[in-house]
């Protein structure tokens, strides 16, 4: 007998009992929705993260202060006070790198009319927006002159403009008051929206990390350096360089360690990415148990069913069918049912992942090889689970069966 | 002279029930020819349905020849067997035995399926069933589900399943043992129409007499022997009683209306 019959008259007999059919295709359905889903989840979290790095530039070097010891007491990355302005100057003429911006920062309260506003300003250097790809939307970024006066300019990040002075208002030449000090608007920038760790990155202002230094911070040593590379390709080169001169500067021996942290955002993104696809697969293997128990809802299944329709195999013997003949039948029984139960599944799976797209927005992707793994699963669940119960109903002794009440 | 279609030599069978051994069968010798109507009786665990088993090649002997057609099956492997069943043997069950919620059609073209050198397209099944359908004079009513035919019309397509494959033998077990009188003289009407036509051989286990007086051959098994085999002097005719009977009030179908519904359909 040909497979393809063998399918018929397997499809047949699922379609005498389409109750049962349909609720032990309904494990296959859950379990199969739920893998999709999940890694639909996971997947679109990691793919947010690397478009994230992507948008915030791959040629991005940080250089942060770190690795501070006191007698034998490691105090952690960025508490040590290492980095001078005069580190940031010195990479400027490292090969490779294109763009250099000393970076600190405060938190200030900020003081436009009658609205105020807590916020970080960043002191930065002028190629900042050049470093992080950031567009102004008003005015202007400050310039090389302000940079050297340490001179009282600001510019607000989107989010900021909107809170003090309200939707697609320029505020540019306006003086708000930073710490009780007036500063000038020089420029909004565009917005960047949100970091992904889920900050708004728009709640920010800028201003010369020397007046942040010296007229709010009154620290003498910068916070952290951001340099770019012209392209990413030579981001990795350009990292070892950058160590290179900055132990050279901070006469760091052969052999000891830095004080300092390098690294590329992509090192920082790949923890992140760990983290999410430890979650997804953690998220996968627990929708992968509900495929086993509906693995599982199929064996039992089909086992009341072979003793259900012990008469119906006896027959089956009786008029001419082979062991082998009854073993495929119910076998593909299985199979129907777990990869019907897969497909409507994958369907259900796509649903859900676009449900969670459009109403909680997030960005729930479903990779191809998931479908395929999940089919595959399916089919493999069916033949396995499917196996015992058709070997059960090969096995029957025709007069027995015929016998059976 | 002609070959007989079922030849058997000395065949024994014996069971392992626990401790003990039933020797069902004792050594059976016997010869049918082909054309020939026999009724097998025999009071229960006398190794008639042991007989019937091993003769419908559902069980091997235990020591004994078996010869059906010519060919020896008493050594038969598994797969072997399955196709002498699919070939040569038409069953008839007491309980009839038909797929439930499954058409009489598609019931009648089961054993089709199972036939390795038919490799029939599904047209040429239909066809072939709807033949044997007809045979039984059910062609009326292929497209009924079993529970919508009174117990005679379901023997009817037990019986066309039966002889879908054109096989050499028909063997029934108790055909009429769960129909009522009238529909047990239709039923033994047929088998004695497909002997007389189609010179089919026809094996029919009973235990009731009147049953067994259809045949043209009476063999009794005792304590698993045979213990008489005669030629059937007064054979009844059921074509004959069938018309001396008065009419039916209504074909007798239980608890379902949809017997008589879909007349048109066809």
């Amino acid at each position: 007998m040909s497979i393809f019959m063998t399918l018929r008259i397997a499809i047949k007999a699922l379609g005498r009992n389409k109750m049962r059919t349909a609720l032990t295709m309904l494990g296959m359905i859950i379990g199969v929705a739920a893998v999709i889903a999940m890694v639909a989840l996971g997947s679109g979290a990691q793919a947010q993260i690397e478009e994230q790095i992507k948008q915030s530039g791959t040629n991005l070097i940080m250089v942060m202060p770190g690795n501070f010891s006191s007698g034998g007491v490691r105090m952690g990355g960025g508490n040590a006070v290492t980095l001078k302005p005069e580190d940031a100057t010195a990479l400027r003429d490292v090969p490779g790198v294109q763009y250099v911006s000393a970076t600190t920062g405060t938190r200030v309260q900020l003081v436009a009319g009658n609205q105020n506003w807590s916020t970080q300003v960043q002191g930065v250097d002028i190629d900042y927006p050049n470093i992080r790809l950031w567009t102004i939307k008003y005015g202007s970024f400050f310039g090389d002159q302000d940079v050297r006066a340490a001179a009282k300019v600001i510019v607000l990040g989107a989010s900021v403009a909107t809170t003090l002075y309200g939707e697609g208002v320029d505020p540019t030449g306006q003086i708000i008051r930073v710490k009780n000090q007036p500063f000038t608007i020089v420029g909004v920038m565009g917005p960047k929206g949100q970091s992904s760790t889920g900050q708004d990155q728009d709640d920010t202002a800028f201003a010369p990390y020397t007046t942040i230094m010296k007229k709010l911070s009154g620290n003498q040593n910068i916070q952290g350096i951001s340099v770019s590379t012209a392209s990413a390709d030579d981001v990795g080169d350009a990292t070892e360089r950058v160590k290179l001169v900055l132990r050279d500067r901070h006469k760091i021996g052969p052999g000891m360690e830095d004080d300092f942290t390098a690294r590329t955002l992509e090192d920082m993104a790949a923890t992140r990415t760990e983290m999410t696809r430890t979650m997804t697969s953690l998220l996968a293997s627990i929708a992968g148990v509900s495929l086993l128990v509906g693995g599982i809802g199929i064996m039992n299944i089909m086992l009341v069913s072979v003793t259900e329709r012990t008469r119906e195999i006896g027959l089956r013997l009786a008029i001419g069918a082979r062991g082998r003949d009854v073993l495929l039948q119910f076998l593909v029984e299985a199979v129907v049912i777990s990869l019907f139960g897969g497909g409507i599944g994958i369907g259900l799976g796509y649903g859900l992942s676009w449900g969670v797209r459009t109403f909680m927005e997030w960005p729930a992707l479903v990779p191809i090889n998931a479908v395929f793994v999940a089919v595959g699963f399916a089919a493999v669940v069916g033949v396995f689970f499917g196996f015992y119960p058709a070997r059960k109903a090969a096995g029957l002794d025709p007069i027995e069966a015929l016998r059976f009440e | 002279m002609a070959q007989p279609v079922i030849s058997v030599r000395n065949l024994t069978r014996s069971y392992q029930l626990g401790e003990v051994t039933v020797r069902a069968l004792r050594g059976v010798s016997f010869d049918v020819m082909p054309g020939e109507f026999v009724s097998v009786t025999g009071p229960s665990g006398s190794g008639k349905s042991t007989f019937m088993h091993i003769i419908g090649c559902l069980d091997k002997p235990t020591s004994g020849e078996y010869f059906l057609d010519v060919k020896d099956v008493a050594k038969a492997s598994k797969d072997e067997l399955a196709l002498v069943r699919n070939q040569k043997i038409g069953f008839v069950f007491q309980g009839f035995n038909l797929l439930k919620r499954t058409t009489a059609l598609d019931n009648v073209e089961l054993p089709l399926l199972y036939n390795p050198k038919s490799g029939m397209k599904a047209a040429d099944r239909h066809k072939k069933a709807m033949d044997v359908l007809n045979q039984v004079n059910l062609g009326d009513r292929h497209h009924h589900l079993p529970n919508q035919l009174s117990g005679g019309q379901q023997q009817r397509v037990a019986i066309a399943r039966a002889l879908v494959n054109s096989p050499s033998i028909l063997l029934a077990d108790e055909p009429t043992g769960a129909l009522d009188t009238r529909t047990s003289v239709e039923v033994m009407g047929i088998f004695q129409r497909l002997n007389k036509e189609l010179g089919i051989t026809v094996i029919v286990i009973t235990h009731e007499m009147d049953i067994a007086e259809y045949g043209t051959r009476f063999v009794r098994f005792r304590d698993g022997k045979v213990v008489l085999d005669q030629a059937i002097t007064k054979r009844r005719n059921a074509e004959d009683e069938l018309a001396a009977l008065p009419p039916p009030e209504v074909d007798v179908v239980p608890e379902s209306g949809h017997a008589h519904a879909p007349q048109g359909k066809h």
